[in-house]
């Protein structure tokens, strides 16, 4: 009330010398320019600009002729911008006798990475799913050993995956990478699906069963249609991760079935002949192409994918 | 006891999970058309039970009858159940039509035999406007109503209700309390109904289970439990605002059991005692706030003056606390007679509707 | 109400279930078969010698003995330590700051997430031959700063022994620190409000409540994000052989690739067995410790 009283003196200009009225009032003037957000931004563009610095410098040096790289610098803009460099490394680089390009690599490369995704995300979505809604004695002990087996290194379970292969034929094939990466993918997978699965209020899954729908039924009428936004999560981990494997690769497969990341570094790192840089940045980009497109168009579920990797344990 | 059918039976029956006991030989009979109540604080066993009779758990041991029929081991549809969620568990990417008929089509129901069933449960709980939505574009009353629909629809003898009312508000929960007293007077169905709401269970139950510790403490009439309450438990968790006790002890003065505690001794010659011997020992008096009369003019069997020490405004009524010798003790009386801190009142009650309690046991005496 | 009728009908324990049991056999093999099985196989094998092919001679240490007389394996587990310790150091402090700096209300904040986390997306190939060119000696950096006019500057660690893990160091921060900015920010973003405003209230400066009361609080996501990244870098592989292929003189040389190497080309089994189980005990020591920690002491029941 008083305020209201002064105020009204002040607008018909009876008490201008009021003390109270001289302060601060309204929002807080903010400078954009504070030491603290110069700070800030300062360090956040610098580390930016370092951390875009190799992606620059690739596609520059992938749009160069070999020429104006032997006399330029990696940082200078092309001067004449060429594309042969790409159309090399995609049809014609040569990997030992192999002059086809990447190109093979990367329809390998999609020839494991699409039924590799399909089956591994199949097989875990129906683990975590189980373990969520359709205890059964024993299932956390094998849970709890695919979770702890998601810190052996690899290494330790190679050669006996060689062996096993071997034993059903499929040493070598791409069937035989597919049954590999659903493997490895599992742990981390079902985890993602069980939790999922655990947050959808058991009563849902009560009322189905009074409603007489089954295990598979449950699956595939309830539960899957709702885990739409867990299956795009689990797409985008599987698509990266088997896109970027390279152990896996090198191992499971032939020259003739290398995945793309296998034979790009062949390509790079074949002894023989002479270094081209920019068919080699050329190529580097193009296997690099495909998680980036799926990071950059995923966004916030790329993220959320991660979260969930990181709870795994 | 002279037993109509019985819709639900359950004998000796036992959940353990791990080494806890969540029901602990635990017998009921509930009998066809009864509206039944299993009513207790959280962690009582009650939602337990019901998931049992429901077969959604595995019972430990013990037999559950369905229409004389045991159901132990049988799959929960082929029970010939109808459940009602806390939660509605509505299928949230089927319209209300597809949750209405999902269950029938499991079933492998002809087409026209499910629109007919879906059409008539619509009409009896007036959704039919709703059938086309799904359950995202439907009010908090209108998806429980769809809940107990696809309950209704599958035509069944025993409906189950999981604490239905508890996600709605104050005013919706009540409005839905009369329509399922409506239905179930309408359908004459058995009805077994789990709540932790003692207003519910008093307005909704034919028969009421108060439950604790996994076992059924009393088994009555609403009334009966409310008036005459077999333990202290049953006393203290029935009637709000809740019950006083007082405590002392028993005594017999020439031949008439007197209640003596400081500064109070209430003659007991018409209290109605348990059985037949009456031992003189620790026990705990318990009166209902509402049973206390307050310069009510009336001649109580028991009268006092006390001091008004706090006055609690309900709106209609109004809870006054004051002190019966060194205890506290809350009396209940309309507004308009309430008096003010620091008067002070007559009051009054009559022991015959009070209870007694044994100290130790909590059992009434 | 006669109860042999029903026990007739009982259905067995083993069938309970049916379905999901079924459903769950990919996982049951894959855990006893291929996480336990194989495991225990390595194991047991890396006490034999196996040559070409694995046989069941024993042959008790010697082949432990053999390998940690190689200088080509201490060589790597030096140089596992000294990637491992220092990616750990310098990701979690750049991690933290940039978490911690994105985590101040600011704009952008998507743009900076995006452009910080994008190396993760790629592979330790690309990342590895990307940085081959950048440091590359003849066109790199090295030679940028030598035109620049500061004509003795060296910087040339792919073709120095001496440096060349802080190559492959500079290129596994680049690739991986994003990821720890990301789960520090989720965890930043876990604290309660109210902290900051009763921080603010009290006039404690930002850099205080940060030291004192933030980090103390997020211990739980630091010990788990440790966990993770330390068992990944056990694994460390595709970066050195895209980057450097173990070079210059082997002064790159990883367990991972000495595992790799001596059972796909250099058929001597035993050795990849037990140089594999040590990684093994490695990640064991990481690993058991926390695992104990985290679930042993407050199981639920």
């Amino acid at each position: 009330m008083a305020d209201v009283q002064t105020l009204n003196m002040v607008a018909a200009g009876v008490d201008p010398a009021s003390d109270r009225l001289s302060g601060p009032r309204g929002a807080r003037p903010r400078r954009t320019l504070s030491r603290r957000n110069i700070f800030i931004y300062g360090t956040l563009i610098l580390v930016a600009v370092y951390y875009l610095i190799p992606l620059y410098v690739m596609i520059v040096t992938s749009l160069k002729g070999m020429p104006e790289i032997r006399l330029g610098n990696i940082f200078a803009p092309p001067v004449e911008i060429t594309f042969e460099p790409w159309v090399k490394a995609w049809a014609t680089a040569c990997t030992g006798l192999n002059c086809d390009g990447l190109s093979r690599g990367f329809w390998n490369s999609v020839q494991i990475t699409v039924p590799s995704v399909i089956f591994s995300i199949g097989v875990a979505s129906i683990n975590g799913y189980a373990l969520a809604n359709w205890r059964f004695k024993g299932a956390d002990t094998f849970f709890t050993i695919l979770i702890v087996g998601a810190f052996i290194p690899y290494q330790v379970m190679i050669y006996p995956i060689v062996i096993l292969l071997r034993e059903i034929g499929l040493y070598g094939t791409l069937w035989g990478l597919v049954i590999v990466h659903s493997i490895f993918g599992m742990p981390i997978l079902t985890l993602l699906f069980r939790n999922y699965f655990s947050s959808v209020p058991e009563e849902l899954f009560k009322a189905a069963r009074v409603d007489g729908a089954g295990f598979w039924r449950i699956y595939f009428v309830i539960m899957l249609p709702m885990a739409l936004p867990i299956f795009v999560v689990a797409i985008i981990i599987q698509i990266t991760g088997i896109w970027n494997d390279f152990l896996f690769g090198v191992i499971y497969t032939k020259p003739d079935t290398y995945p793309m990341t296998v034979q790009l570094n062949n390509i790079v790192n074949s002894v023989q002949g002479v270094k081209e840089y920019n068919v080699n940045m050329a190529a580097t980009i193009l296997t690099g192409l495909v998680p980036l497109i799926v990071y950059f168009v995923s966004g916030k579920l790329f993220v959320r994918g991660i979260a969930a990797g990181a709870v795994k344990g | 006891m002279d037993t109509p059918a019985t819709s639900v039976s359950i004998r000796d029956l036992s959940l353990n999970f791990g080494t806890v006991a969540v029901l602990k030989g635990l017998d009921l009979d509930i009998q066809e058309g009864e509206f039944l109540v299993l009513l207790g604080p959280s962690g009582c066993g009650k939602s337990t039970l019901l998931n049992c009779i429901a077969g959604l758990m595995d019972v430990s041991d013990g037999q559950i009858f369905i229409k004389d029929r045991n159901v132990t081991w049988e799959e929960p549809k082929d029970r010939g159940i109808g459940m009602v969620f806390q939660s509605y568990a509505l299928y949230p990417q089927m319209t209300v039509r597809g949750n209405l008929s999902f269950g029938l089509k499991t079933a492998g129901m002809a087409k026209d035999e499910i629109a007919k069933r879906v059409a008539r449960t619509a009409d009896v709980l007036q959704i039919e406007p709703l059938l086309d939505r799904k359950p995202s574009q439907l009010s908090g009353g209108q998806r429980q109503r769809v809940a107990i629909g696809r309950a209704l629809v599958r035509d069944v003898d025993v409906f189950l209700f999981d604490e239905p009312l508890s996600n709605l508000d104050a005013k919706l929960r009540s409005e839905l309390r009369v329509e399922i007293k409506r239905l179930h007077q309408k359908l004459a169905n058995t009805m077994v109904y789990v709540t932790h709401d003692q207003i519910e269970a008093m307005t909704l139950a034919d028969r009421i289970a108060v439950m604790r510790g996994g076992q059924i403490q009393q088994l009555d009439a609403p009334q009966t439990i409310y008036s005459r309450p077999v333990n202290r438990y049953v006393a203290d968790f029935i009637g709000s605002p809740g019950m006083n006790f007082l405590s002392g002890a028993v005594e017999i003065k020439d031949g008439i059991p007197h209640f003596i505690a400081e500064g109070i001794d209430v003659s007991l010659s018409n209290y109605i005692f348990n059985g037949d011997a009456v031992a003189a020992g620790p026990a705990e008096l318990g009166v209902r706030p509402e049973h206390i009369g307050v310069n009510s003019g009336e001649d109580w069997p028991y009268a006092n003056t006390v001091a008004v020490e706090v006055v609690e405004p309900m709106g209609s009524d109004t809870l006054i606390w004051s002190k019966l010798g060194n205890q506290n003790i809350s009396m209940r009386l309309p507004s308009e007679r309430a008096p003010r801190v620091g008067d002070s009142v007559s009051i009054g009650f009559d022991p015959m509707r009070a209870s007694l309690f044994d100290i130790a046991t909590g059992a009434r005496l | 109400m006669s109860t042999s009728e029903t026990i007739a009908r009982r259905p067995s324990q083993l069938f309970r279930n049916l379905s999901a049991k079924i459903a769950s056999l990919p996982m049951i093999l894959t855990a006893l078969v291929v996480f336990l099985g194989s495991t225990a196989w390595t194991i047991v094998y890396s006490f034999t010698n196996s040559k070409l092919l694995p046989r069941l001679k024993f042959v008790g240490l010697d082949q432990y003995e053999r390998l940690w007389a190689q200088s080509r394996w201490l060589t790597s587990i030096e140089n596992l330590l000294v990637y491992g310790v220092l990616s750990l150091v310098f990701s979690f402090i750049i991690g933290f700051i940039l978490a911690a700096l994105l985590d101040q209300k600011i704009r952008f904040e998507g743009v900076f997430r995006t452009i910080f986390l994008y190396p993760f997306a790629l592979s330790f190939v690309v990342t590895g031959l990307t940085w081959q060119w950048i440091l590359n000696p003849d066109f790199g950096v090295q030679r940028i700063v030598r035109a620049i006019g500061w004509t003795s500057f060296t910087f040339n660690p792919l073709y120095d022994q001496r440096i060349v893990i802080y190559g492959i160091l500079i290129a596994g921060l680049w690739q991986g620190t994003g990821l720890i900015m990301c789960l520090m920010l989720a965890g930043l973003r876990g604290i309660d409000e109210d902290i900051w405003k009763a921080a603010r209230v009290d006039g404690i400066p930002t850099w205080k409540t940060y030291v004192f009361i933030v980090i103390p609080m997020m211990r739980p996501v630091f010990i788990t994000t440790l966990v993770i990244v330390a068992s990944g870098i056990v694994r460390l592989y595709d970066l050195v052989v895209a980057q450097t292929s173990g070079g210059p003189g082997g002064a790159s040389e990883v367990p991972a690739k000495y595992v790799y190497d001596y059972m796909f080309l250099a058929q001597n089994l035993g050795q990849g067995f037990a140089a594999s189980t040590m990684m093994l005990l490695s990640v064991a020591i990481i690993v058991v410790p926390w695992a104990y920690l985290e679930f042993g002491g407050k199981k639920r029941g």
